[in-house]
């Protein structure tokens, strides 16, 4: 119980006026470090090292010295929080994928537009590729809808063709005039080094409404995520809560085409919510942690694309969200890799040892206390392999729990006797349990109780104590151990 | 078209059905499809008030899809549904429903506090975070099912006794008047088991009236006092004692005869009692 309310440093250090206050501060700074910061009488230098950076380049690029630096750097920042916040909830209505057919499906879009008005005209080149956009997903909702092709094939259905519709149509642009310098191919990489302050104000715009959606709605996102028949029948309007979610995933993803381009939008969708989720249990830390994570990568992405020639901002803003997952996938305090592998092997080393504490206090009620126990006897007492006992027996040896050696037998000691006769207490008890409430044969119950044991709380030892009013001995075996020995 | 504009053509229209606004809960002459496939046809029942009513009938019958029609979560065909004598939009807080357990993902990133204070949502206004006296009232919904000491749990480390616990306890504090509960008893322990009925009685014992999805032909004479048998139509509905007889059992299930063992079974019993 405590454990799960303090459940991380994380949640600690949270605290809601604090994360606005410190929100608000980000973004007065950012919106004032031009006039701090800008060198007014140095030109921005064009100088992107093939080499590795110096050092002075490096200052240079990490204090975004050049506007052009700060224009990119605070896009994608902010690009990467509003779709790590949007996304999230994307992700848990099992939606992110859709973000994927949403964002190749606004190819033809941008085609279309440009054919038409033949103006390399950013505003207008969203809103065809977004209408295109919605029309995909409208098609992956349909197809499910009406036909028995599932949502995972009806989304690569949608994705390929509207993409390839894309491609036929840039074809077409290529032989126009304009065609060649329009710079339509951003769209489908990415050109974040090229984000003007305009497309910069487009992002800070979404990503303001995204927040300001995400906090206002945030009790209907909630329950519609979790729960969507019973969010109907609190006359929460999930159409609409659903609309409304869906419409800011297209913004954000529309309004990211140009930095990081429709192939890899998709993963500042998933990527950041994916992570986030390893750290917490708690919605609004996971959309918080999301928001950082999505904007951490996007900081990453763009300073290293500063720093080297020829790096897309895009791709390296996506392997940089990848490293935050690899990251939080293995070191994430509780549903991490890391963790669960060293809760498994604890786990199993306590296992070894209980057994092996067990079987030396079963041979001491038998041979009477302080008996020298051969290394055939212990292996006798318990199915396990000679490299298994072995390991068993070092490690109590290590602990202080047994001494003595194979040649003359081994002994417990004092500690190790009252660990033993406890451990051999809690097998016995269960076992007693396990015959006089769930009907289990004696002849069975060593088994079954041996799986269980071992997890036995001091809580449940209270209670077992309890139903077989057994007070502080060790109770009899209920069954004969001679099938087992002679065995 | 889908085969559900179909039946609205095909079915002649009723004039607005006499609605008896005692009733909790009335069905008229309702018809529901999905896509191609009719689920239900021409349901037409209608529950007195503070009965525990159990819905009783084989895979497929469509007992989930007649309290989701109830509830306007899926499209009726035809007929229409009054509770107490009105649309249910109107009297969408008269109504808590508890959907199947399996419905959910239970690794949502969400507390047990969390889940149950949604109980409270359909009563706040949008766009308002729930406050002080909605927390106290889920948790004082959670102590009635038991569960006060895991109220910041979070829900994927419940058992599936505790799972149900928690979307009951999202009910009650609702505090609605009736009831419609999918399979609340599913793979819960007996314990659990015990509890829940224990609740409902007590539920029903302050004049609530409780609709429950139930699997487990074996108590229900024990455990409700009318019964609606269900196999995509009404085969037969009213008290227990009359209506759950082996000659209904034989109509709902077909000869499928396990059940039909089991069903006797439970006659017997009922008549020692």
């Amino acid at each position: 119980m405590s454990a799960t309310r303090t459940n991380s440093p994380i949640r600690a250090a949270f605290d809601r006026k604090r994360a606005v206050w410190a929100a608000l501060f980000l973004y007065a700074i950012m919106l004032a470090y031009p006039s701090i910061s800008f060198s007014q009488n140095e030109t921005a230098t064009q100088l992107k090292p093939a080499t590795w950076p110096t050092r002075a380049q490096i200052v240079r690029v990490v204090t975004m010295r050049d506007q052009n630096t700060w224009i990119v750097v605070a896009g994608t920042t902010m690009l990467g929080l509003a779709a790590g916040i949007i996304g999230t909830f994307a992700y848990l209505r099992k939606r992110a994928l859709m973000g994927d057919a949403l964002s190749h499906a606004t190819l033809p879009g941008i085609a279309i537009v440009f054919l038409l008005v033949g103006a390399k005209n950013a505003p207008q080149l969203l809103l065809g590729g977004a209408a295109t956009g919605v029309l995909g997903i409208l098609c992956v909702l349909g197809i499910r809808a009406s036909t028995r092709t599932k949502e995972d094939a009806a989304i690569g259905i949608v994705l390929s063709v509207f993409f390839a519709a894309g491609m036929a149509l840039f074809s077409v642009v290529q032989t126009q005039p304009t065609g060649e310098q329009a710079g339509l191919h951003s769209y489908i990489y990415g050109q974040a080094a090229a984000m003007s302050k305009a497309d910069m104000q487009r992002i800070a715009f979404v990503a303001g409404l995204v927040v300001l959606c995400v906090a206002v709605l945030y009790k209907e996102f909630h329950v519609v995520c979790f729960d969507r028949a019973f969010a109907a029948s609190q006359g929460v309007s999930v159409t609409m809560v659903d609309l409304l979610m869906m419409m800011l995933v297209v913004f954000t993803t529309v309004i990211g085409l140009y930095a990081v381009g429709l192939i890899m939008i998709v993963a500042l969708l998933i990527i950041p919510p994916a992570a986030a989720r390893f750290w917490t249990d708690s919605l609004t830390l996971m959309t918080v942690l999301a928001g950082v994570f999505g904007a951490i990568s996007g900081v990453l992405g763009a300073m290293v694309s500063a720093l080297f020639k020829d790096m897309p901002a895009g791709a390296l803003i996506v392997i940089s969200a990848g490293a935050v997952f690899v990251v939080s996938m293995l070191a994430a305090p509780k549903r991490g890799v890391i963790a669960q592998a060293l809760r498994h092997t604890n786990l199993s080393r306590t296992v070894a040892r209980q057994n092996l504490l067990r079987a030396f206090a079963e041979i001491e009620e038998r041979e009477g206390e302080g008996a020298t126990v051969s290394y055939q006897a212990l292996r006798g007492e318990r199915g396990w392999s000679q490299h298994a006992l072995n390991k068993a027996i070092a490690k109590a040896r290590r602990a202080l729990l047994v001494t003595g050696d194979e040649q003359g037998g081994f002994r417990l000691s004092t500690p190790g006797r009252k660990a033993a006769r406890e451990v051999l207490r809690n097998h016995r008890l269960w076992e007693l349990f396990l015959i006089r409430y769930a009907d289990i044969a004696p002849s069975h119950v060593d088994r079954d109780a041996d799986e269980i044991e071992h997890f036995l709380g001091p809580e449940v030892v209270a209670e077992l104590e309890r139903a077989l009013e057994e007070r502080r001995r060790i109770p009899a075996s209920p069954h004969t151990t001679v099938t087992e020995a002679g065995a | 078209m889908t085969a559900a504009d179909v039946l609205k053509q095909v079915l002649p229209k009723h004039a607005e059905p006499e609605h008896d606004p005692a009733s909790p809960l009335s069905v008229h002459d309702m018809t529901v499809a999905y896509q191609h496939k009719p689920v239900l046809w021409d349901v037409d029942f209608a529950v007195r008030p503070g009965r525990l009513i159990g819905i009783v009938g084989p895979n497929g019958a469509g007992k989930s899809t007649l309290l989701k029609a109830c509830l306007d979560l899926v499209p009726r065909a035809s007929g229409s549904v009054c509770i107490y004598g009105k649309a249910y939009r109107k009297q969408r807080r008269l109504v808590g429903y508890v959907p199947q357990r399996e419905s959910v993902d239970w690794d949502f990133p969400t507390n047990v506090l969390d889940v149950v204070t949604m109980g409270r949502y359909g009563r706040m206004a949008w766009c308002l975070p729930p406050r002080r006296r909605d927390r106290e009232a889920a948790l004082h919904a959670l102590e009635q099912v038991g569960m006060a000491d895991y109220a910041h749990r979070q829900i994927s480390r419940l058992s599936g006794g505790q799972q149900q616990r928690v979307f009951l306890a999202r009910a009650l504090v609702q505090d609605a008047q009736l009831y419609l509960m999918d399979e609340p008893f599913a793979g819960v322990d007996a314990a659990t088991e015990q509890a829940i009925i224990t609740l409902l009685r007590a539920l029903q014992q302050r004049g609530r009236t409780m609709l429950i999805v139930h699997h487990d032909l074996q108590s229900v004479p024990e455990y409700f006092d009318d019964v609606i048998l269900l196999n995509m139509r009404v085969v037969a509905c009213g008290p227990t004692r009359d209506i759950f007889t082996p000659e209904n059992l034989q109509k709902t299930y077909g000869g499928r005869l396990t059940l039909l063992d089991q069903a006797a079974e439970a006659m017997a019993r009922q008549g020692r009692q």
